[in-house]
């Protein structure tokens, strides 16, 4: 009888020790996508998913082209069907074309898509045409969990318009491998007499990839090159110059305003701060790999993650497509803030002030919203929850081509990497490191949401790819595009873009 | 006898071309007088504003419309010539005839945003092949880096993917000349170049001329390959007018700008192409 009770205890005592591995399993059997961790308990788990019953209904969602984020939302479509009965149709769309995809049919008053995926600085533009994100979404634990940043990257004014699907940042990439190599060290010492670390300022970037281009430091019979940016006109190059001018032009001692003065509206744009980061992008020409003036996102990801260059900056992707197993440098790369400056323009003094500097990007990323219209409201909300659930989040973020980047707390835990993705305790340490350390900076820029959005970055693009191809000087291109964002200020109303404007000042200055 | 109800038959053609070419014309320049944005929404009405600011104030349209009239007489004049050789070659006598003239009508029936993706890829400064075969002689062309480059790569995927269609309606062309002129000029002992420039090609000249013409329509709005190709880059040295004009409307969504640019681009284009014919017809035609 003792025997029996004990033998009995054990199996009850296993049952409960081993029952959530027991119903993750059932999970990850039926969608191996989640196999690394199984279903984790949610508001929108596997569990909770299967028994919501759509069945004859359908969901129309518009989405970027494959894979970067249009394939993780075709593969949570074709698990949605699964295991609610939905039809789930997905339109594929390019980069470019996302904004007036949706747009177009919003000004027509129609709804084609109940879902439409674009990026974090349409909200202003889309928002009247968004339905607003339910009570019982915003008071989930999974909501709960989102950064503070990218709650309000995806909210305006209090009010969340965009479901958080991806956490987007410009940070460093460099090859450790080379950086941290001892002989490397000498060799470098020797031949500049400067210190070969981690850059801390946009110059010693700008030395150590000079440095480096055109020759084969790895020893792969191949040669390599200083950095690989996203230079191409119109293909996210705005971004990258931002990335560039943060360290020059964003100053914690002057509030109120990064890319106008809030009160009067006048452009910063042509300020010293930002015509220092250009020469330095003009510069970047000649230590990029050939014909990497013309490199788009996908390219800079390609050429970092395949082992060509030294430096990389700009989002996540390219350093997680080097930390997948199949890359040629896994574990051979680090994570660093962005370079900084010695000096910083005051824009209120009107005068450099010599001392160090730096200050993160929150770059707008991917963003996704419910439209107003949709008849299906409930089962777009509840399929943007089941895509961002544990267990999908986790799975999402191991896949560099995904374009699923960390937004919540839980994500800057660096056993994630290790024990699921085979990182270097070492790197994964400085991965969460370098993205928490942002989340609490004081001294942030966050993207420009204002009115007309598309236009104020077009002129960017525009006046600093003229830089680029040397059309142009420096103080040319962008007293150009100062005098092009006066325009469209004009156009759009003065008063329009200062209210827009003074929302994302509140989290520049972090009052918000 | 009562034969009006004949004009009912005439309505259906009507309402089509009422529907499909003067309904988005008209459209166009009603929405060209609004001020239709991203922020704006709606066709109010702006008077000419935007043409105001299109001809006093936008110096990129017609920087971009030089540029687009370059590419295109370059590539139309590249297409009539080899389009003009391999029709001819094929017309003649040769082995693998048929071969040959499903062989040069393949780069056409190709998706031309897809070819182009490819030539990206054999553009490629680092990645791509053709500088990797070029390393062997030492020198490596800045494809799509260089401004100048940039525009003769545009030129080489152009004259590519549309070379086939010229080659087509002058194969159609020289099918359809009549024999006996060339007898004519055989029985005179005629050499094959006097032949072609004293029969053939003047017997090809109405043809040469429609050819071109709609060779020319179809270059002027190059799009697809400066879209994936550069991007309208370096700078803007690629950008071509419906490039800039899809900036406009579809990027920055101001519907109301793009709609202006378009209609005076499309005046532009009548007057020009009118005097084109007007020319071809008197030098080729001697008319």
């Amino acid at each position: 009888m003792k025997i029996m009770k004990t033998c009995l205890t054990a199996i009850i005592s296993s049952l409960m020790i081993f029952s959530p591995m027991a119903y993750a399993d059932k999970w990850s059997d039926q969608f191996p996508h989640i196999k690394a961790t199984g279903d984790i308990p949610g508001d929108c788990s596997y569990e909770k998913m299967s028994k919501k019953n759509y069945k004859g209904k359908t969901l129309k969602i518009n989405t970027h082209a494959i894979p970067v984020m249009g394939e993780p939302t075709a593969l949570h479509a074709e698990q949605f069907e699964k295991l609610t009965g939905a039809k789930v149709e997905v339109t594929h769309t390019p980069a470019g074309d996302l904004y007036s995809k949706a747009m177009v049919p919003f000004q027509a008053g129609q709804a084609p898509y109940d879902v439409v995926f674009g990026f974090s600085n349409f909200i202003n533009d889309w928002k009247r045409y968004l339905a607003p994100v339910p009570k019982k979404y915003m008071n989930s634990p999974e909501m709960k969990d989102v950064t503070k940043s990218h709650m309000g990257v995806s909210s305006w004014d209090g009010t969340m318009y965009q479901y958080p699907v991806d956490g987007d940042r410009h940070y460093l990439k460099y090859r450790k491998d080379v950086i941290d190599n001892p002989e490397m060290q000498k060799k470098y010492k020797a031949d500049t007499g400067k210190e070969l670390k981690v850059p801390t300022t946009w110059k010693e970037y700008g030395e150590m990839a000079k440095y480096f281009n055109g020759w084969d430091w790895d020893g792969d019979g191949e040669k390599e090159y200083g950095s690989a940016e996203v230079m191409k006109k119109d293909d996210l190059m705005f971004a990258a110059f931002f990335s560039r001018s943060v360290a020059y032009a964003k100053n914690p001692r002057t509030p109120g305003g990064f890319f106008f003065d809030l009160e009067t509206m006048k452009p910063n744009i042509n300020n010293p701060g930002f015509v220092e980061a250009l020469t330095d992008w003009v510069e970047a020409t000649k230590y990029v790999p050939p014909g990497g003036t013309n490199f788009g996102l996908g390219d800079e990801i390609g050429s970092f993650g395949g082992g060509q260059t030294l430096f990389s900056f700009s989002w996540d992707d390219a350093f997680i497509a080097a930390m997948q197993d199949d890359s040629p440098i896994k574990n051979k790369v680090g994570a660093a803030p962005l370079p900084g400056a010695n000096k910083v323009w005051n824009r209120v003094s009107n005068s450099w002030e010599n001392q160090y500097n730096q200050a993160p990007y929150i770059v707008w990323g991917w963003a996704v919203g419910v439209a107003k219209k949709s008849k299906v409201k409930d089962m777009a909300f509840d399929y943007l929850c089941f895509f961002s659930n544990g267990a999908n989040h986790q799975a999402d973020l191991a896949i560099g081509r995904f374009g699923v980047n960390p937004f919540k707390n839980s994500d800057f835990d660096p056993n994630i990497y290790i024990n699921s993705m085979g990182w270097d305790p070492e790197i994964a340490n400085s991965y969460t490191k370098t993205l928490l350390d942002m989340e609490k900076s004081n001294n942030r820029v966050f993207p420009l949401r204002v009115p007309g959005v598309f236009e104020f970055t077009s002129a960017v693009a525009t006046g600093t790819s003229k830089a680029l191809a040397g059309q142009l000087s420096p103080q040319e291109a962008l007293d150009e595009v100062a005098k092009e964002w006066e325009a469209i200020v004009s156009r759009v109303g003065k008063k329009a873009v200062q209210d827009a404007y003074a929302v994302g000042v509140k989290m520049e200055d972090n009052k918000l | 006898m009562n034969f009006k109800h004949k004009y009912f038959f005439l309505f259906p053609g009507l309402f089509v071309l009422i529907g499909i070419l003067i309904f988005p014309i008209i459209f166009v320049v009603r929405l060209s007088l609004s001020g239709w944005n991203s922020y704006n929404p709606g066709l109010d009405y702006i008077g000419l504003e935007n043409y105001i600011r299109l001809f006093t104030d936008d110096p990129r349209f017609w920087e971009s419309f030089f540029r687009l009239s370059f590419l295109s007489v370059t590539t139309v004049i590249l297409q009539y010539v080899i389009g003009f050789a391999l029709a001819h070659m094929v017309w003649k006598d040769i082995k693998f005839k048929r071969f040959f003239r499903v062989l040069f009508l393949v780069p056409m029936m190709t998706t031309p945003v897809i070819m182009t993706v490819i030539w990206r890829t054999f553009f490629h400064e680092s990645l791509g092949p053709v500088n990797d075969l070029l390393s062997v002689f030492g020198v490596a062309p800045k494809w799509l880096t260089d401004p100048v480059i940039a525009k003769f790569t545009v030129i080489i995927v152009e004259v590519w993917q549309w070379t086939p269609f010229m080659f087509l309606l002058l194969l159609a062309g020289l099918l359809s000349l009549p024999k006996e002129p060339f007898l004519a000029a055989a029985i005179d002992g005629a050499s094959p170049v006097r032949k072609f420039i004293y029969v053939t090609f003047p017997l090809m000249a109405p043809i040469s001329i429609g050819a071109i013409i709609i060779r020319l329509i179809e270059a002027s709005k190059i799009m697809d390959t400066v879209y994936v190709l550069t991007s309208g880059g370096p700078g803007t040295s690629t950008e071509t007018s419906s490039f800039y004009i899809f900036i406009k409307g579809l990027r920055e969504f101001q519907m109301g700008y793009a709609a202006s640019m378009s209609f005076t681009y499309l005046i532009i284009m009548i007057i020009s192409l009118t005097i084109i014919a007007k020319v071809l017809t008197k030098v080729l035609l001697k008319e």
